[in-house]
Order: structure tokens, then sequence, then C-alpha cells
């Protein structure tokens, strides 16, 4: 709201519009370099990009990155902020001194009517003409002057996928005298653009197009000849189903090394310590809570860096919106999109990269039911304690051709996937939402070779966001679950192992009546307090339960359970993995990515619910079976 | 003839946008994204099996549609060469 005339030019604020897909983000890493603060519009889950562009003569102006738009008159909670930004109607945004309109030179039809309803409204506003050197090549000769002209407005060229590409504006921006812009009046009463203006801009950028000599179609032929491949019916899917099979063993092979690093290093660490340190609480504290806090933080990296170099990579690219397309119809019959499906497929390796992909979907309601069922996907933690029981319970022999443990373990999985399906199902029929057809509506963009400045970048914030606001979280309940799970110390003399005296234990034991129907022992119920920090950490809890110290903790509790559990128990235990919320990071991750703590509440309480239940159904049935 | 049944790869140009009577903001949002009076378009492709959704092709931008939305376009033959 508060552009003074005369302000300093630090505070000066320059925002940058455009249509979805013109370059905008391109042109916007390019004038700012890595100089980008990432964050959240207050109250909305909408990225909101900022950044200090340098220019000649020691001159520095803010600038931020709008979300693409298509006209004023929002349809998402994207472009709403957009709307509202540039009209200056944000509480506590400042309202941008000028608008830098970003249009794609390929496309000047619908780049330029949104310049026109801009101007309409008064906004002070030049135009930068990206992907200039694209229109060129394709033999459009755009005359800048002549469309200046035609505008009434500064026009500049710009190419943001090269370096120096993005001098033009530069100049403009450092000679641009910002005292005499805030005076430009607005034109007409109707601002925000009725279906009449639209088809008034409509037929005013045909005769400006026209009169440049414009107005002719020129196709772009690469795109056309990948589309006739990669949209084709029936090969389509089939490339993209090699592309998420790619990306899905990238993600789990790939990261398999780094992780082991990084857990070889914890370990390393921890023993050298433990070894060298006087034995004492602060040792403990170190070790067992900041030292282990840290490398479960840390551990997610490897994945999230890889999943994310690929999304990245096809949203740069513009195949992502394709791979949506041909998704759209399998993800449909759930009451879901096509993007959704990356986002699930993601979370098998790992739910905090897929809940943080699940930007990408446009849809807010959609994009809610994904990261609801995105915990029922089978990720990579709940490996160590599927082998561990099926290890002990399922004896090795082949059932119609099939090893049974293999079988067993490829049913935890489906049961995973039916069960996120079902859940989908439920909600598309028990919402209106659910049931109303949503607009697809999607654009699919020219393709375009990705730039490594644009996904450096990119996963750079991914990064700093994972480690800001999820990481803190998940390291401080990692110190709360050691201290729960250390005090008070066993007395002298002690028979049982020391956990059982903790606060974990004492929690474990409360929690042994809520369990006792699904068939959880004690030790079971102790093991699945300090399991919260990590699935897999259920594995070393049970082995201290069970007063099991050393390297091999799996393979000296095999005997163990299998002596002292019935199958009843372990099935019901295994049926419990399928849908538990035993993870607290996936409910940080959530609580992060939905802005409060409502939907991680949700997702607790439902996975609750029907882990409860399907540990109920399956241990009854066992026991009636005869194997209690 | 509406844009929902139009050939694959034919031109054709859109003759008007009508509302749809359940969801009034469609017919502005297509408007919008660009499909206005005069614009050649084309379908090129329409996902198997069901036909839905569809890609169609609207002056220099490329769009993935439903066929409820591709529905409310209406469309003539494309009188002049281009």
């Amino acid at each position: 709201m508060s552009s003074t005339p005369g302000a300093s030019s630090t505070d000066t604020l320059v925002a940058l519009v455009g249509n979805p897909n013109c370059g905008k983000t391109a042109l916007f890493n390019l004038l700012t370099g890595g100089q980008q603060k990432v964050a959240n519009y207050a109250g909305v889950t909408v990225e909101r990009k900022e950044g200090v562009v340098r220019l000649a003569g020691n001159k520095s102006l803010r600038i931020i990155d709008l979300p693409g738009i298509y006209s004023l008159r929002p349809r998402s909670q994207d472009e709403r902020i957009t709307c509202d930004i540039i009209q200056g109607r944000v509480w506590g945004e400042k309202k941008p001194d000028l608008v830098v309109c970003v249009v794609d030179a390929t496309n000047l039809r619908r780049g330029l009517r949104l310049v026109l309803t801009i101007k309409r409204m008064g906004i002070p506003c030049i135009v930068a003409l990206n992907m200039s050197d694209l229109a060129t090549q394709r033999g459009l000769n755009i005359s800048v002057d002549a469309l200046s002209q035609e505008l009434g407005l500064t026009v500049v060229q710009t190419v943001a996928i090269k370096a120096g590409g993005d001098g033009p504006l530069r100049t403009c921006l450092a000679q641009q005298s910002w005292e005499s812009l805030a005076s430009i009046p607005a034109s007409s009463a109707n601002q925000t653009g009725s279906n009449k203006q639209v088809e008034m801009d409509h037929v005013a950028v045909k005769q400006i197009l026209h009169r440049l000599n414009l107005d002719h179609l020129i196709p772009d032929h690469l795109t056309d000849r990948l589309d006739r491949l990669l949209l084709h019916p029936l090969l389509g899917p089939i490339i993209l189903a090699g592309v998420l099979f790619f990306i899905f063993q990238a993600v789990f092979s790939w990261a398999a090394l780094p992780m082991d690093l990084i857990e070889s290093a914890t370990s390393g660490l921890t023993t050298y310590l433990n070894s060298t340190l006087p034995a004492s609480w602060w040792r403990s504290l170190l070790t067992d809570g900041l030292i282990a806090g840290l490398g479960g933080v840390v551990m997610f990296l490897p994945q999230i860096l890889i999943l994310f170099f690929f999304i990245l990579f096809m949203e740069e690219s513009g195949y992502l919106p394709r791979a949506a397309f041909l998704m759209d119809r399998l993800m449909g019959s759930v009451g879901l999109s096509g993007r959704s499906f990356i986002p699930l497929l993601s979370s098998f390796a790992c739910a905090v990269p897929g809940i943080m992909s699940t930007r990408t979907i446009a849809n807010e309601r959609d994009r809610l039911i994904t990261i609801l069922i995105i915990p029922l996907m089978t990720c990579s933690a709940r490996l160590p304690v599927y082998a561990l029981l099926i290890g002990a319970f399922i004896p090795q022999r082949s059932v119609w051709g099939f090893e049974l443990q293999g079988l067993v373990l490829f049913g935890l999985y489906l049961t995973g996937i039916i069960g996120a399906m079902l859940v989908a199902l439920a909600m598309k029929v028990l919402t209106t939402t659910g049931r109303q057809t949503r607009p697809l509506m999607m654009e699919l963009p020219t393709y375009h070779r990705p730039t490594l400045l644009s996904i450096g970048l990119g996963l750079w914030q991914r990064i700093k966001i994972f480690i800001n606001r999820v990481g803190g979280i998940i390291l401080l309940l990692t110190i709360l679950l050691w201290f729960l799970a250390s005090y008070p110390s066993a007395p002298e003399g002690a028979a049982g192992s020391a956990i059982e005296y903790s606060y974990a234990g004492w929690l474990g034991r409360g929690l042994q009546y809520v369990f006792h129907p699904i068939g959880f022992n004690w030790q079971i119920s102790i093991a699945l307090v300090p399991g919260l920090a990590a699935r897999e950490v259920a594995v070393s809890a049970l082995g201290t339960v069970y007063a099991l110290s050393g390297d091999n903790t799996a393979t000296l509790l095999t005997p163990i359970l299998s002596s002292q559990w019935s199958l009843a128990t372990a099935l019901s235990l295994l049926a419990w993995y399928v849908f538990a919320p035993q993870c607290m990071s996936t409910l940080v991750a959530i609580k992060r990515e939905t802005g409060g703590w409502k939907a991680p509440l949700i997702a607790g309480g439902y996975l609750f619910a029907l882990a409860y239940l399907a540990s109920f159904i399956t241990y009854r049935t066992a026991v009636f079976l005869g194997w209690g | 003839m509406n844009l929902e049944t139009v050939p694959l790869g034919t031109m054709w140009r859109v003759k008007s946008v009508h509302e749809d009577p359940f969801d009034h903001e469609k017919g502005v949002h297509l408007e919008e994204i660009g499909f206005l009076e005069g614009e050649l378009v084309s379908v090129l492709v329409r996902a198997f099996p069901g036909d839905d959704p569809m890609v169609v092709r609207v002056g220099h931008s490329t769009f993935a549609l439903r066929r409820v939305e591709a529905r409310c376009v209406e469309v003539e033959p494309d009188y002049s060469s281009v």
C-alpha cells in the first residue's frame, strides 16, 4: 500500500507477472542469481519468492516472482495471491512500485491480453519480451519500438535461459525514474475485466498483431513431434511407465550408498564418543539424542535430492503436466487428478519428500487428500520391521511356485495401495467437492531444455526448506523421545532392561491395555513409543526391551520372537505397520506443508483408527483359525 | 459443432464459448486461457480409453481439457486458409 514517492532505491519493489510457462521464474533466477528468499505467504501454502537485483551504479531493487496468471480473475489460490498483490490488497505486503509483465515472445496473443488488462488497471508496468531468441529462430520479427508504441509501454527483449540475457531489462530498471510512476490513472471502472473485457482485449491484441504483421501461426515442430510420441494413446503410457520406474529405482538405489554412509558415520561417531567420553547423562544425550536425531534428519536428504532432481527436470522440460495428463484417467477413478501420481509413487521410498512434492498439485482439495493417503504407501523404513517379522514367523516354502515370504511382503504393499485407493474413493463419495468433476484446463507448455541454474536453485531451496522447517522439529522430537526412554534410570540391581523403568516404559505399560485387544504384549507396546521417531527404530527398541546388544539385533531377535510371540500377534503387528502413523517426521512434514495442525491431526487420527481396526480383525481372525 | 466431437488433427475456428449450466466459471476460464472467437483450434490427442481427457491446440498454446470442457467450445470450419 505504501508506494511513497521518493523512497530510497532499496525499498523499491518490482514484481514479475506473466502467464504460466512464459519463463518468468527463469528470468527471476537470472536477475537475482542465488540471492533469493523462499517463504510462504501468510496463512496459505503459496510460495513467496523474493530476491535482490543488483544494478549498475550500486543500485539495488527488491523483486518478487509472482505465480503465473492468465487473467486478473483468479482460479486458484496462487493466482489470487498474484492478483491481490499487484493491486496492493495483501496485508503486510507492499504494493509493487513497478510490474514487469513477462510475455512469451512466441505466444504474443495471450501475453499481450494480460498486459492490456494490467495497463488498464493503472498499474505502472513495463513489458519484458522473453524467449525473444526462440521467436527470432522461428522467423518472427518483432519490432520492439513498434510494439512499444502500440502498447504505450516500455518494451525490452530478454532471453532468460542465457547468461546476460537479462541485460536490456537491467538497463531499463537502472534508468527507471521511480518518482514519476505513482501517477498513472486507472482508465476504467470495471477493473478486473468481465467477459466483455476479455473479448475487447482479444480484438485489440489481434489488431495490434495484424498491424505489426505478427498475426500468423508458426508451429513448434519439435514440440509437435515429441508430443506425437509422448502423448500417443498407447506408446505414451508405456514410455511414462518406463520413466516412472526409472525414477523409483533411482530414488531407491542411488540413495542407498549415501544413506549407508550417513548411517555408518553416525554410528562410528557414536561408538567413538562412547569409548572416549566417560559414561554420563550428557554423553547419552549427545550420542543417543543429538547425533541420532541429526543423523535421522540428514538421512532424508539423499532421497529428497534425487526425487526433486527428477521432478524439477520434468517440470522445467514441460513433461510433468503431460505425465499428469496421461495419469489423469487412472487417478480420476478414485477422485484425484493425474498430478497426484508422482507424489504417491515417490512415497514408496519415503513419505517426507512425497509430501513435499504435492506442491505440484494445483487443486487444494486434491492436494490435501493426496497428503492424507501418502502415509499408506509402503515406505522403505517399514522394510526392516517387515523383514524381521516375516523372517521370524512366515515359513520358507513355496506356494503355487512363489516364495511364501515374498508373497506376504507383496501382500503388505498391496494392502497399503488398496487402503489408499479406498480412502480416496470414500472421500470422493462422501464429500460434495469429491463428486464434482474438477476442471482440468491444464496447459501443456512447449518443451524446453532445463537449465542447470534453475534445477540447482530449485534443489537448494528444497533442501533449505526441509532442514529449516522439518529438520528442527524432527531433531527436537528425537531428543524428547531419548529423554522419555532414558529417564528415570533403572534402580540399582534391577532385573529388567533399563527402558522398562523409564517414562517410555511406563507409557508402554499403560498402552498395553489399549493394545491388548489386538494381541500386542507389553514389550511391543514399549517398542512402539521410540518407534515413533522412525519406523525402523522399533526393531532396535525391541532389541533393547529384550535386553539384547550388538550390531545384529535383528538376527538375535528372530528366535526370541518366534518362540515368545504367537503367529496371531505377529500378523497383527504387520497389519499395524501397514496403516499406523508410526512416523512423526511424516506428521511434521504434513504440518509444514498444510500450514497448521489440523491436517496432521486428521491424518494421525484416521490412520490410528484404521490400523487398530485392521490389527483387530487380523488378530481375531488368526486366533479363530487357531494361530493364537 | 463443438470441440468435443471434431475429428483429430483437423483445423477449426472458435465460434463462441457457451456457459455450462452447472459451472458458470467454466466458460469464462476457457475464454481467459485463449478460447476466443476466431482462434484456430484442433484436437491433437484423445486419451485411451474413453477419449477423456483430450489435448487441444488453441492458437500457440496447448491444453489438456476434459470432454465436458471441450463441449462448451462451439467451433466452425476454418474457411480462410492460414
